[in-house]
Formats: structure tokens, sequence, C-alpha cells
């Protein structure tokens, strides 16, 4: 048995310790907010905070969260919208929305640690991949949120 | 109205796990039962509570397009309700048959959401609006004439009464619907036409259970599968041994053409699956490869006795009489979807003889007779609950291959729900890809440099021959092989499509605009023949365009939107091209740069759309964003090899998606005409492509005639 702590509570669960975490919290703990995509870490749709950090859960074990605080797309917010989902719905962010759990985890822990990033901020921390092409509007959702007006999408030539 | 039981039993069950928000949009029948006074059906489309909450039922699916919201908008437009109020659910599948088909198609593709609905879902807001009205005054006793709907609100202008929609909604239902309605002038509309927030987003960014994934049922298992890597293959032998030792595996499913491991959790299920050994007949395409393809797609070039999908004029004797004839052949490479949401289904065959499907599809409809076929009954006692689509782009409409294997494994486990899901591998390697084509292309310029001849063969495997061969022409046509070219706008006295229909085993499907190749191989030529007869490829282009043609307009539009002429900064370069599909006109300025290592760079892209009308503003400028980001990987790196039969590729690392450091900057510029309905979803894909590799040529000289770009050296020689 392992003890784990998701979104601030105490979950005890009888699995393998490899088992990525993805798995753990999709199938075994009921949230299924944090996605599967590729399983190698490529894409980010599975990106949760673990320790505060934005960490790709499926290829990490499970054992390797013992111990550590670990937050879902379910417990971003303790009430309501967080900040950052109001700015995804005012700035129209998602279009299918399946990666976007995960790309609104990663600025989350982005903007945690960078209150008003960059360009080249957002470039370098939100790898994250999204098949409807939305990149704009996070761009823009995450300055506005930074207290920024959006800045230029595209690099000067 | 009737609900199914199963429908409350998911509500209670899914309720317990991701909260009430997400179900009460996906089943407000379900909730209204729990929330005490009834709603009520006032017609098909439309749902409205004491409380003047108004649910609207939406028949087509959503894939992050905005039909779900736009269709609604069209049908609270008509309706006047409050938008505040507004709420949508999918139509059920059951219900939809067992009601002779109340809700029209299903069928989400083709760009088709709005366009082909629009009319009935438009009708059905404007009659639901006149039955309240009618059951207003006859409440009244006055003449239905001397009252007006605004707002969710009815009013007596005599006598200054009013009546809430809710407050009336009973009565109406019960009126006989008017014979004809009157529909609102587009210039009037309130609630269509502005850029209302989509109404599935907030459930979205929580995070909530809608998509098909996510699906949660009492004692349900999961399914990992494997199917044979080489396509039309079948299972030989299986020794399943290890894995049906493993922990937590139930059962190992063999079929014709797949292994699936049931399994307590999906990990465990996909664990166990890469330990069972199966042999696989590879049904004599063991060796096919790219190069064999290729060879085919030639041989069908070579073919002297194709059909036309085209023929003006006489081709041979403009070609002859030309004063200058270019020359040139292009290709494109497979593709895969890769829809974020790998395929999925879950399927639950109830002791009663009912069974239940989850799934994430194109169409409801189609799921549901896939489902029929494979479990052996009748439409009626199957339910398809449609869940939201984590991408779609073509991939999960007329095959439904993920249904029939969903169904298949829950009559392997009778009684208990199996939820599907493929792995990222097994959805790269068995898709219905776009397909691989080669086509060539002769053309005469006569001596003032117009255009006067041109001839094209296509050799391209035809979608339609495996997934709906009566689609095809009695020739063995089909538009998505042919377009761009069949339909090319240009006034061309002498112009010949031959077609080659060459199949090879590689499943091929609509992906995104099907045939959007053919728009990258003419614009791109056209520019081509512009450079030849030394003319600017705008200009060239406008020649070619009769005056009122809605080619014309858009390029006309997008020409001064991107500043076509002006002096751009050092190293960028401009690209233009037109595209005409999906009931719409788009025409795009691409601005790009190429360092001296060859690294291409776009920047900036402005494309000009004319739909006719548009119902959300924000949605049609977040599709042309969508087109651009999933033309872009295809031009940069995406491509499918086939080697030993199989497909090479099987994840984001050998088939990249664009990141959000390579996303340019998009202006949508919406020029909506008036007078047809055209769609949003795909028509910005087709100049992408060309506009982008004409403004790589403008900036290297280098004509860019097959993709994907890495394989081509643009750096300075």
């Amino acid at each position: 048995m392992l003890k784990l702590n998701v979104n601030g509570r105490t979950r005890t669960v009888d699995v393998e310790p490899e088992m990525p975490l993805l798995w753990v919290l999709r199938d075994h703990l009921e949230l299924p907010g944090t996605k599967y995509a590729c399983g190698i870490a490529a894409c980010g749709a599975c990106t949760v905070h673990v320790d505060g950090e934005a960490v790709r859960s499926c290829t990490l074990p499970v054992s390797a969260a013992v111990g550590r605080k670990i937050v879902t797309i379910e417990g971003l917010s303790e009430k309501g919208l967080h900040r950052i989902q109001k700015a995804w719905i005012e700035h129209e962010v998602p279009q299918c929305g399946y990666c976007q759990t995960g790309i609104i985890m990663s600025a989350a822990a982005l903007l945690a640690k960078i209150p008003t990033p960059t360009d080249e901020d957002i470039d370098r921390t939100m790898t994250n991949l999204c098949r409807c092409g939305t990149y704009t509007r996070v761009r823009k959702a995450i300055h506005a949120l930074g207290g920024q007006s959006a800045a230029p999408a595209a690099k000067k030539g | 109205m009737t609900i199914a039981l199963s429908r409350r039993e998911f509500l209670k069950v899914s309720a317990a796990v991701g909260g009430g928000l997400a179900l009460e949009f996906r089943f407000p029948v379900a909730a209204r039962a729990a929330g005490g006074a009834a709603a009520t059906e006032v017609n098909a489309w439309i749902v409205i509570h004491p409380d003047d909450r108004v649910v609207i039922r939406i028949a087509r699916s959503e894939m992050g397009q905005g039909t779900y919201t736009a269709l609604a908008q069209l049908v609270a437009e008509e309706l006047d309700c409050d938008w505040a109020k507004v709420s949508a659910e999918f139509a059920s599948p059951n219900e939809h048959i067992r009601r002779n088909r109340i809700w029209g198609s299903m069928s989400t593709g083709g760009s088709q959401g709005v366009r082909s609905s629009q009319d009935y879902v438009r009708k059905a807001g404007a009659s639901a609006r006149e039955m309240l009205i009618t059951a207003a005054a006859a409440r009244w006793k006055v003449p239905a004439a001397e009252c007006t709907a605004e707002s969710g609100v009815i009013s007596h202008g005599p006598t200054r009464r009013k009546l809430r929609y809710g407050q009336v909604a009973a009565e109406a239902a019960k009126l006989a619907p008017p014979k004809e309605v009157k529909l609102r002038d587009p210039r009037d509309w309130k609630i269509a036409g502005k850029p209302m927030h989509r109404l599935d987003i907030p459930d979205k960014v929580l995070g909530k259970p809608v998509f098909g994934v996510d699906v949660a049922l009492p004692g349900m298992l999961h399914a990992s599968i494997a199917q044979c890597p080489v396509f039309g293959g079948k299972v030989m032998r299986v020794d399943a041994g290890e894995a049906q030792k493993m922990r937590g595996v139930k059962k190992v499913v063999r079929e014709e053409s797949f292994v699936a491991v049931v399994a307590d959790s999906w990990w465990r299920a996909n664990e166990a699956l890469k330990r069972v050994k199966v042999e696989w007949d590879t049904g004599g395409n063991g060796s096919a490869s790219n190069e064999t393809i290729a060879a085919m797609l030639r041989e069908g070039l070579a073919d002297t006795r194709l059909p036309q999908a085209r023929k003006l004029g006489d081709v041979q004797a403009g070609l002859a009489a030309a004063a200058k004839v270019v020359e040139a052949e292009y290709r494109s490479p497979y593709l895969s979807h890769a829809t974020m949401e790998p395929q999925t289904c879950t399927a639950w065959l109830k002791p009663e003889g009912f069974l239940e499907v989850w799934t994430s599809t194109q169409n409801g409809e189609a799921s549901m007779a896939a489902a029929a076929e494979v479990a052996g009954l009748p439409l009626d006692k199957i339910e398809v609950h449609k869940m939201m689509l984590g991408g779609g782009f073509g991939r999960r409409g007329q095959s439904q291959d993920f249904v029939r294997q969903g169904v298949a494994i829950a009559k392997a486990v009778p009684g208990v729900p199996v939820k599907l899901m493929w792995s990222r591998d097994e959805d790269m390697q068995h898709d219905f890809y776009r397909p691989a084509s080669i086509v060539r292309m002769k053309a005469g310029l006569d001596a003032q440099g117009n255009l006067v001849a041109m001839h094209t063969t296509i050799a391209c495997p035809s979608i339609q021959k495996v997934l709906n061969p009566a689609a095809l022409s009695k020739d063995g046509i089909e538009l998505s092989a042919v377009r761009s070219f069949s339909d090319m706008p240009y006034a061309v006295a002498n112009q010949q499509v031959d077609y080659a229909m060459r199949n090879g085993h590689v499943p091929v499907g609509n992906w995104r605009a099907p045939g959007q190749q053919n728009a990258f191989y003419r614009e791109c030529f056209i520019d081509e023949l512009a450079a030849a007869a030394g003319r600017d490829p705008v200009e060239f282009r406008l020649a070619m365009l009769k005056d009122g043609d809605k080619n014309r307009l858009v390029l006309e539009a997008v020409a001064k939107a991107a500043g076509w002429g002006a002096a751009l900064p050092a190293g960028v370069h401009r690209g233009v091209a037109v595209g005409d599909g999906f009931g719409s006109y788009a025409a795009m300025v691409a601005e790009v740069s190429v360092d001296a290592a060859g690294a291409p760079r776009v920047h900036r892209i402005v494309v000009a759309i004319d739909s006719g009308y548009v119902v959300n503003p924000d949605t049609c400028r977040a599709q042309a964003e969508s087109n651009v980001v999933y033309g872009l990987g295809s031009i940069l790196y995406q491509e499918i090899n086939v080697k030993d039969g199989r497909v090479v590729e099987s994840n984001f690392h050998d088939f990249p998606l664009p990141r959000i450091d390579e996303m340019p900057k998009v202006e949508a510029v919406l020029v909506p005409t008036g007078g047809f309905w055209g769609g949003h979803g795909e028509p910005a894909i087709l100049p992408l492509v060309p506009a982008v590799c004409n403004a790589l040529s403008a900036a290297t000289g280098k004509r860019v005639r097959s993709l994907p770009l890495k394989h081509q050296d643009l750096g300075q020689a």
C-alpha cells in the first residue's frame, strides 16, 4: 500500500510501485482531469504539480511521488475557478480541450515562479502539445494573467 | 420524453466521480428528475425549465470546432430567449432512430455542422417561439398577433402583461407547430453572429469527465488493443500465458484482426498486452514500402486510359499552341490525424440484451450502426452516449473501427462495462491516413503570359472506395481526390484533369479538408506559372478570376489586409494562395524567413474568409488559427512512412506537432458576403500549405514540390 498526498488529502492505493502516477490518478483515484496522450512525456497532457513543479505524470513511477505534494487540475483551486481557469474561459483558449488541463497546470507552475513571464519564458516552459493549435490564446491568456497586454506572438524575423 | 434508465445510472456514478456540473449540461433531463419541477420539451430541439433555463439539443458532435455553441446560438436567436440561461446537450442517437431521425444528420465532418443544419435548427427555434407566444395569448385570451416575445419574455402590448417562457412552456408544447415560420434577417441577429463564450469550455478547463476516455462506470474494466502491424493482416497464433498471470488481468480477447487485454486498469491491461506473443498472418502486404507505394502511384500516372474529372476545351491543342510550356511534379506523404485523445470506446452489453456505448464520435448514428452490426442487436436495443471529442479532424467519422472493437471486446465479457482505449503507438499506426499522392501538371502560357491550357494527372488512393463506395462517380472519381483541380475557379480555356485511383493496402481517410494536398499542388504550380510569365502572383490570379467571384473578393481582401507589395523587414518574404471548399472561400498571405542554415520560420499569416454568414466570429477565428497549426506541422516535419508493410512512426517523437514557439501570428479577416452558408473547420488549411511554400520559394529561390520540408535543403548555396 502506498500513501499519497493528492490535492491536500491523503490517499492510499494498492498498486505496483512502477505504475506511472498518471494511471494511479485516472484509474485508481478517480481523477480523470489529467490526460493520457503519448505515454513518453512528449506532449504534457498529463502534467500535474509535484511539490510545486510541473511534472509529466505518464512517466513518473508512483513510488517517486510518495511523500510529495501532488496537485491535479481537480485540486488547482480549492473553491470554484482558479484565476488561470477564468482567464482560459475569458480568452476562449480551449478548442477540443483535451490537452488544456495539462497546459493549465504548466501555466500555473510558470506563473507561480515567474509572475510576469516574457515570451521567451513562455516558449521555454510551455512545451505542451496542442493538436488544435490554441497557442496564440495560451500566450495571450498567460500575458493577461501576468498583467501584460498580449505581446506579439511571433518573433521578429 | 423518455429517459433511458442507463442515463440515470451514468449520472449517479459519474456525479460521484466528477461532480455535477459537467453532467448537468450533458444530462439535463436526469438533472430535472433530481431537481423537482418538470421541464418541458417544446420541440425536439428545445427543453424549457419552469425557471426559464433553456436546454438546446445538439445533434452534431463537438471536437473543438465550436458547433455545439454555434448551433445553440442559432436556435436561441430564433427562439429569442435569454442566452445566459441557455445550456446544451447532445441529442440521443437511440431517440433519434426511434423518432424517425428527428434531429436530421448527426454526421460531423466536411465543415457541415452549421451550414447544413442551420435551416432546420433556426426553424425549430422560430417554431417554438411562435408556440410560446400562442400559448401566452391563449392564456390571456387575446390575439397572438398582439403579443411579442423578446429575451424569454412574452408581452401583450395593449395590457402590458408579461409571461416568461418557463411559465407557458407546458401549454406551448401541446400546440401544433406552425406550418411555416419566418426566419430573422441575419442583419437583425442579437445572439447569433456574436462572439458568445463557448458553452463547453468551463467544464473542459475544470477537468470534468467530458471526454470518451473519461467514462467511469461501476465495475468497469479497461482494455488495450494490438492490431496486426501490417494493415489487413490477421491473428494466427496467440501465446498469452505470461500476460494472463499478471496482476489485474481479467481476459485476453482474440479476434480475427486484433488481440486485446482486459484488466482492472488501463496500464495493467497495456503492460500485459506487451507480453502477449502474437504471430500475425500479414496477408501478403508484409513487403509494402514507400518505394512500392510510389511505384504504384507512378504506374497510375503513366496509365493512358484514365477517367477525366474535368475536360474543358482541348488541352493538347492548347499546349501545342502555347508560347511557353511549364511542367512540374508534386507529391505528399501519408499523414496521421494524431488526435490528442486516442481512439476509445466504452461498451456495456447488459443482461437484458441492451447495449450501451460511450464514445468520442463524429457521427453518433454511424457509431450506433457499427455497434449494431457487431452486437447483432437491433438499433432500438442500443444507446450511444456521445462524449466530447479530444480532437476529430476526420478520424472519428466514417470508419468507426474503435466502436466495432469496443463492442467485440464487450461481447467477450458480457454484463461488464469495458473501456477500450488505444495506446498512442496503436493510434499512430492504425489510422485512416491522409492519402499519399503524386500529381503531374503541365501548363501552357501564351505570348502575353496568360494561362491558356492546363493538364493535371492525379495519382491518389480513394478514401471512399473503402469507406463508402456509393460516393464514387461511375468512373470511380471522388471529389476529395480531384478537388482544387476539377473545380478550379481560374478561367482557363483548356483544362483536363485525369485521375488514377491507386489504392494500396494503407487505409486512407478524411484528414482535415480531405483533398487539401491538391490545393498545395495547384497553388504552388500557379505561382510557378506566374514566375514563368514574369507576373505578380496576386495579379496573375486576379486576372483569371471573374468579377464577382468570391475567390476574387477574398484574394483582394487578403492582399489589402496583408499589405501585399509593401516593404517587409529584411529577410522576410511573402507568399499567397487561394483555396475554396467546404462551402467557403479563403485566401491567404504568409510571411516567412529562412535562416542561413535553411531553417524556415513562419512569422505571420493573414487569411481572408468568406463563409456567407458568421455565427460566432471568435470560434471562426479560432478555427483559422487551428488550421494554420494543423497545416504547419505537415509542411515542416510530419510524414507517415511505410516499411515492411507497417507504419514506421509511432508517437510524437517521430511524428512531431508544432509547439508554442513555432506559432505564427494569425490574422483572420472575416468577410462574410451573405446569401450562402459556408464552413470554418477546414477551409483555411487549403491555402495555408501553398501560401507558406510559395513564400519559402520567394525567400530561397527554391521551389517546394514535396513535403515535409525536413527532406529539402533550403539553405543558401
